[in-house]
């Protein structure tokens, strides 16, 4: 801001009789606050480099060990050690597939709700009830998931699956028996609603963006809320309701403790949904501490690399759709 | 460019005096410039906002800047404590004499600068702290005072700018909970508690109602025997009111200087008089 | 006014509408069975031996206490570490640096940390500080979760300090104001109720984290006081416990499941009526 080479005192000043001192004081903590804060802005530059460069080193044995089957091979047997990724990443992105596929339209759903429908006393508590959700730690749902949800799936809901779609084409081998209860389904399902408040809250916070004239002169028209909805507030709010999916997408294949709880944790890719499965994430967390030898490390480790590519690469895109998405509407 | 400006070149540098305008003919002493500028031009990045400004500032007297939107009022005003030194995209060139040096040149230690001429804004921005806090922060800066004379020196500042009645029962509450008028008029109490020695006024009154703009008025009206003030106004009949000499300025330029009665009654410039009798605005 | 269309308008509406208030209802709904569960099963053996007695052996009685006293000093260790820094960070991103190409770079590289999944942080710290060290400790696990609170609190820093109007800056420093004045007694008092808000939800975050502290801290049966060594933590023990066959670990694991819950809630509630409070309105 100010450059000063030297200090000039005016003894010639009538009001103010400043000792130079105080002005050196006043100098020296102005460098030493800038000085402070842009270290520690270099900082988190330099710890995700020390993220990057910690997970590259160690996939490293493993990848020389495999070389590019590590990406392509199902196979996972700690006892040969071979290695293969393409079981949990298949988890990975079914899981989270699922999650968004029931997740975004419950979030919108669950947005509507709130901004439109809801009567104005119960708008807070509903609003707050629904992040609280958010808050509630992934073991819980975890746990929740396990003793819960999942007997409840076996016993009530798969069932009704399975014989739903056993004649049809090729639903029947999407959803085939036996009823675990656990299961990348239900790991989906979980993953769903832990995405639902985050979803919701950033699209409720950009519905209410929306100026109340725009809004009132489609009802003006005769429109019905669902059609002002479709046609007024989801295209004024497309950049910030895509911004949220993307928050819960990052959320989705990451989760880890939820998932470990429910998935069943089988390194193999099954046709059926309804079979156990495992993703990046359990795989690490199930295995790491009782990994023996140095490619078993290895191998959780360059999951955990790829891992962070895949969240990485979505973050990135949602930048680059949102970016142009901004400079499309011109602004 | 009318005489005034080029009246202006050939002034002495340390101390310059101007002979005054011979508007009464009855004042032919000269008065002293507290702050005297010179070939000021101003830059918004690449754009010029300022063209060759001339103008003096006349020793414990009120100077009103007037002049439509965008004329460049405020830009020239915050020269004056080079608050444009915030901002990385805004320069200025030339001179600005306040006390026998260029307040323009790099050595400047802004601060203190700062401490000598004060700004009050549009806005009234309290400080979020108490009142007496928000009188007491400029004073902290460079004075380590103990409690009782702080307490004297607040006490007159809020007596100063009229506002101790008010608020003498309720010091150590909020600044924020005051009224309008009240905060700006807090905002004038802490400016001239530092004890500056020109105090600058940034379209002061523009956010207030027209009772608290009395009272602001009022107080520019005593503050001048001992500051002098800078005032920027939209409001021409503030001008008139308040100011003891006028710059009227449009586009970035200078149009005309002089004492107030006379830029009001008997303008030089065509400008000046079609903007007086509001033929543009 | 063709009836017909008008119908099938009103029609679709009222679906769009029911499966509107059905979904919001829904998440209520498991929000309550989630709270249920934990209430039904937690409680029953909260009892005081819960808090004061060490995780015991399958098949005997115990507590949850090393493993309360672990969560508490690790979230306390990673709170203090990634607190400062975070703040000093965020004020370099609204002050400082607005609008270099520094500032930027920090923000995206912020927001890859923000987003990036808990374990993986874990794993970096595993390869950094437990190979390096030859054993896992509670400072591993503090660092750890001091890496997760770190972007949060910089994000939420720099927000805070961006709502602060540059006009109360100017006026400070049109008061002769050196620059560390105006950020350090000015901005940051202006922004004080926003950044605590935002160091709470960091909190509340990282006091239910699991990932992370599975390979840095680990576990341990007994009370440990010993930094430098694995200490019990809620998280885990739960996961151990829930897991295991035995019907003791599992009601353990479930009131160890309540305190958590509890003790996150709390603090999110905490956080939120803060946060009211500063702007006197839903935020």
């Amino acid at each position: 801001m100010n450059h000063i080479a030297s200090v000039s005192i005016r003894s010639s000043t009538a009001a103010l009789d400043v000792p130079a001192a105080a002005l050196r004081w006043h100098n020296l903590r102005d460098v030493a606050l800038r000085e402070a804060t842009r270290l520690s802005a270099i900082l988190v530059l330099v710890l995700l480099g020390g993220v990057i460069v910690s997970l590259i080193y160690g996939a490293v044995p493993v990848l020389r060990a495999e070389r590019l089957s590590f990406f392509t091979t199902e196979a996972w047997n700690p006892v040969t050690e071979k290695f293969g990724a393409l079981g949990p990443i298949y988890g990975t992105l079914v899981t989270s597939f699922i999650a968004m596929l029931i997740g975004i339209p419950v979030s919108i759903g669950v947005a509507i709700f709130i901004t439109e429908l809801c009567p104005r006393p119960l708008k807070r508590p509903i609003g707050t009830a629904i992040e609280l959700l958010a808050g509630i730690p992934s073991i819980i749902y975890g746990i929740w998931g396990l003793f819960v949800l999942a007997p409840f799936l076996q016993k009530e809901v798969q069932p009704l699956i399975i014989s739903v779609f056993s004649g049809v084409p090729v639903f029947s081998r999407l959803f085939a028996g036996p009823p675990y209860g656990i299961g990348v389904l239900t790991a989906g399902i979980i993953l769903s609603i832990m995405v639902v408040p985050y979803i919701s809250s950033v699209t409720r916070d950009v519905f209410e963006t929306v100026p109340a004239v725009l809004k009132e002169s489609a009802y003006g028209l005769g429109c019905t809320t669902w059609e002002v909805v479709r046609n007024v507030v989801m295209p004024y709010t497309r950049t910030g309701v895509i911004g949220g999916i993307m928050l819960g997408l990052g959320r989705a294949l990451g989760e880890t403790m939820a998932v470990t709880f429910v998935i069943g944790n089988a390194h193999r890719i099954a046709p059926s949904l309804l079979a156990p499965g495992t993703t990046i994430s359990a795989a690490i967390a199930n295995e790491f501490t009782e990994a023996t030898g140095a490619l078993y490390t290895s191998a959780l480790i360059a999951l955990g690399l790829i891992l962070f590519l895949i969240t990485f690469l979505v973050l990135a895109a949602a930048r680059y759709l949102l970016l142009q998405l901004e400079r499309r509407a011109g602004r | 460019m009318n005489e005034r400006t080029a009246a202006l070149g050939g002034v002495a540098l340390k101390k310059p005096t101007i002979e005054a305008q011979e508007s009464h003919g009855t004042e032919a002493a000269a008065l002293p410039e507290k702050i005297s500028v010179r070939n000021l031009h101003f830059y918004y990045g690449e754009s010029l906002a300022l063209k060759n400004i001339a103008l003096p500032v006349y020793e414990k007297k009120v100077t009103a800047l007037i002049g439509p939107s965008g004329c460049g009022k405020s830009t020239l005003l915050r020269v004056f404590n080079r608050m444009y030194d915030l901002y990385p995209k805004q320069r200025a060139e030339g001179e600005v004499w306040f006390d026998g040096e260029n307040i323009l040149a790099q050595r400047q230690d802004l601060n203190l600068l700062r401490a000598r001429i004060g700004m009050v804004f549009q806005k009234p921005t309290p400080f979020p702290m108490s009142i007496y806090d928000n009188i007491a922060f400029g004073i902290r800066l460079y004075e380590r005072l103990p409690k009782s004379e702080m307490d004297d020196r607040v006490e007159s500042s809020l007596k100063r700018a009229a506002l101790w009645d008010e608020v003498k029962d309720k010091l150590h509450s909020s600044g924020l909970g005051l009224s309008g008028g009240q905060q700006q008029r807090l905002c004038i109490a802490r400016t001239i508690a530092v004890r500056p020695e020109v105090v600058l006024l940034d379209e002061p009154t523009s956010a207030l109602d027209p009772i608290a703009t009395a009272k602001i008025e009022e107080l520019i009206y005593q503050l001048k025997s001992d500051y002098t003030i800078v005032i920027v106004t939209h409001n021409m009949q503030q001008a008139a009111r308040v100011a003891d000499y006028t710059a009227f300025m449009y586009l970035g330029e200078l149009v005309e200087f002089g004492q107030t009665q006379q830029v009001f009654t008997r303008p030089k410039e065509t400008r000046t008089e079609d903007y007086i009798t509001g033929r543009f605005g | 006014m063709n009836a017909a269309i008008y119908r099938r308008r009103r029609w679709r509406n009222r679906a769009v509408m029911t499966l509107a208030s059905a979904a919001a209802m829904s998440g209520l709904l498991v929000l309550f069975l989630i709270l249920g569960t934990l209430l039904v099963k937690g409680v029953g053996s909260l009892s005081p031996a819960v808090f004061t007695q060490m995780t015991p052996p399958p098949g005997s009685a115990g507590g949850l206490f090393n493993a309360i006293y672990g969560s508490i000093v690790v979230t306390l260790v990673g709170t203090l570490l990634g607190t400062p820094v975070g703040i000093l960070a965020g004020t370099y991103l609204a002050e400082f640096g607005r609008d270099t190409r520094l500032a930027t770079v920090v923000r995206f590289i912020n927001d890859v940390l923000l987003s990036a999944p808990s374990i993986v942080i874990g794993l970096f710290v595993y390869t950094v500080m437990v190979v390096r060290m030859g054993h896992f400790s509670a400072w591993a696990g503090g660092v750890a979760l001091a890496l997760l609170v770190l972007p949060v609190v910089v994000r939420t820093t720099e927000d805070m300090l961006r709502l602060v109007p540059d006009s109360m800056r100017e006026a400070s420093a049109a008061l002769g104001s050196p620059r560390w004045v105006v950020i350090l007694k000015v901005a940051y008092r202006a922004a004080r109720a926003g950044i605590i808000t935002g160091v709470l939800l960091a909190v509340a975050r990282i006091a239910g984290e699991t990932a992370p502290l599975l390979f840095t801290m680990l576990n341990n049966q007994f009370m440990s006081t010993d930094m430098n060594a694995p200490m019990a933590n809620l998280p885990v023990v739960i996961f151990q416990f829930a897991l295991s066959p035995y019907k003791d670990w599992q009601e353990l694991a479930w009131c160890g499941a309540l305190i958590i819950t509890a003790a996150v809630l709390a603090l999110n509630i905490v956080a939120r009526a803060l946060s009211v409070a500063r702007t006197g309105s839903e935020s």
